[in-house]
């Protein structure tokens, strides 16, 4: 059995914060974040990209990138968009959604590009 | 064409067995489980369940004809044998949508659970399935929320949400029960649970529960970013108090209260749910007393029926069994509730033991809750029966890690993430579960701890309320 570990988290360490779905996994590499695109795709949901500083990441709102790409298909044109994204915004979050228009809700959203907590 | 009165006895089927009979859009419909006494027709018995659960009593009344009882009574329209059981038969029987007032599960269980279960024609008696037509649905308010509001008011998306209820589940001070909620939100659950039997005892009154029960909550998200709740068990001695435990947890800004809807009575529970309606507060809902109901095959209301109940009277989340952990629950008996419970619309499928299609219309979903006896290692499989709507609840599983609450909900919340990230990238989670845990572990000494804490545990035992499946 491993030896027992302190759980290490705190108000003064900003990187104790989280920002929801798959913030608990290591940052993804660019191989997983292209098949999350792909899964969003499969289930024909709408790719829409946000961003936003880190400390204001808990809020409903980011500022989002461009509008959601309604009917986007192709996972190279969503990919290089996510990167334009990260690279005028390289210390802020982004995040990806999959809009589910019938549910009226997001059905996927995760941080692809982890910002600098400050 | 006026009738005479003719007092005395006569038999049921005269009246209430209708096999020409074409139920109605509106009818409300249900299927029975009978199990005669011996030597009673099928066809007799069938229509004796149909008037003592509508219109009839034992004999004829002069005042039958001051109505048009052709019009108000049940009708038993259907019977088939039962797969694999000779001693019973299924009884099919449609009501009129008048003989039940709007909105109400109570006057509608209140015929069709109530004199006819004791009936002594009956050796037994069990209401498997009810038909809600959309026109009676539409009269009852409903789960509060729903599940996409839940989603955007606690900003979680595109994976199950994790609970965890808190033990022991008696005898904690309120202080040190706000510890223990505040280690497991810490590390990274969004939800932590009073237990059904926390209601407000001498060891720890509900006002103060709340109060630490709420800097826990202020803190973890302060501390961690995310949203959290705990679900502020309201059900109480008497409705009145129950609002006003309720009241109160608004007042000091808890995003969500739970209410034990068997227990604590139909009617108080669809006073509650309105009121969280109208002040935008989520509602768990236990179902403690449920298996006294619906566990024996032959008698009884099936769990279906009481899923049905909950997602009219109102309710954001409902206790569903996990199949895989200690409580009992068949595969597809328990999808077959699931469905009830989230979709819109469902279709009859004898195979998941249901016998009616029923459309919710614009009615919204309830979460079903995975809890019980559930760890770690189960996760892969709860993702794959449950889907993201749902609420994956370990107690023991987080709270029994030999590290603590924080590092359990850690592994569990790691757990969850890499089995959704898998089954994302099109992985079998069932098949390759043990591979994806393992490789989360590998960035996870919390995770890592938890699979070598629970690796042994299993339940392993036959349910007992299986489908009705030809086994002879």
């Amino acid at each position: 059995m491993s030896e027992m570990q302190d759980y290490a988290s705190s108000l003064e360490d900003t990187n104790s914060r989280k920002f929801e779905t798959f913030s608990y996994l290591p940052a993804m590499s660019p191989e997983q974040i292209r098949t999350q695109i792909e899964f969003i795709v499969s289930k024909g949901w709408n790719p829409s990209i946000e961003h936003t500083e880190p400390q204001n990441a808990s809020g409903s709102y980011w500022y989002m990138w461009k509008l959601p790409m309604f009917g986007e298909t192709d996972v190279d044109a969503i990919l290089a968009e996510c990167e334009a994204c990260h690279q005028a915004h390289p210390d802020n979050h982004v995040r990806l959604l999959g809009l589910d228009n019938y549910a009226q809700c997001a059905g996927a959203s995760m941080v692809i590009y982890r910002g600098t907590p400050t | 064409m006026a009738k005479k009165y003719d007092a005395g006895v006569k038999e049921y089927r005269e009246t209430y067995w209708m096999p020409d009979y074409t139920p109605k859009d509106t009818d409300i419909l249900a299927c029975f489980k009978v199990t005669p006494q011996p030597g009673v027709p099928r066809e007799e018995v069938a229509a004796a369940v149909a008037a003592e659960s509508s219109t009839g009593t034992w004999t004829t009344v002069w005042t039958d004809l001051l109505t048009d009882l052709d019009y108000y009574k049940g009708r038993a329209y259907a019977i088939e044998d039962v797969p694999g059981d000779d001693t019973c038969f299924y009884a099919f029987i449609a009501y009129p949508i008048d003989l039940f007032e709007e909105g109400s599960v109570v006057n509608v269980m209140t015929s069709l659970v109530g004199n006819v279960f004791g009936f002594k024609a009956l050796r037994a008696l069990r209401l498997e399935d009810i038909r809600f037509p959309i026109a009676y649905v539409m009269t009852c308010n409903g789960p509060p929320q729903g599940i996409q509001v839940e989603r955007d008011l606690l900003n979680k998306y595109g994976r199950p949400l994790l609970g965890c209820t808190i033990k022991p589940k008696l005898g904690l001070s309120a202080k040190n029960y706000g510890r223990a909620c505040y280690e497991g939100l810490r590390g990274g659950l969004d939800f932590t649970k009073d237990d059904e039997n926390v209601n407000s005892q001498p060891f720890m009154r509900w006002r103060h529960r709340f109060d630490f029960v709420m800097e826990a909550i202020h803190k973890a998200e302060a501390e961690t970013g995310e949203r959290k709740g705990h679900y502020l068990n309201v059900t109480a001695p008497t409705s009145d108090e129950m609002m006003k435990r309720a009241e109160y947890a608004k007042e000091i800004g808890a995003p969500i209260i739970m209410h034990d809807y068997i227990t604590g009575g139909w009617s108080a529970n669809t006073q509650l749910a309105q009121w969280c309606q109208d002040n935008g507060m989520l509602l768990h809902i236990h179902r403690a007393m449920h298996a006294v109901l619906d566990r024996n095959p032959h008698h009884g209301i099936h769990f279906r029926v009481l899923t049905k109940i909950l997602r009219l009277s109102g309710g954001d989340h409902l206790h569903s069994g996990t199949v895989v952990g200690k409580l009992e629950g068949d595969r597809d008996a328990t999808l077959g509730w699931i469905d009830i419970m989230r979709d819109s619309y469902v279709k009859e499928d004898r195979s998941r033991g249901i016998f009616f299609d029923q459309d919710w219309g614009a009615m919204p979903g309830v979460l079903p809750v995975a809890s019980g006896g559930i760890h770690v290692w189960h996760m892969p499989a709860l993702v794959s029966i449950f889907g993201d709507d749902s609420v994956l609840q370990f107690g023991g599983g987080t709270l029994g890690h030999p590290w603590g609450n924080a590092a359990g909900a850690a592994a569990n919340r790691v757990a969850v993430e890499a089995c959704v990230e898998a089954r994302n990238q099109g992985r079998e989670l069932e098949k390759e579960g043990k591979d994806i845990l393992t490789t989360a572990a590998s960035h996870s000494p919390e995770l890592k701890a938890a699979m070598e804490t629970w690796k042994e545990i299993k339940f392993e035992f036959d349910t007992v309320d299986k489908l009705d499946v030809s086994h002879k």
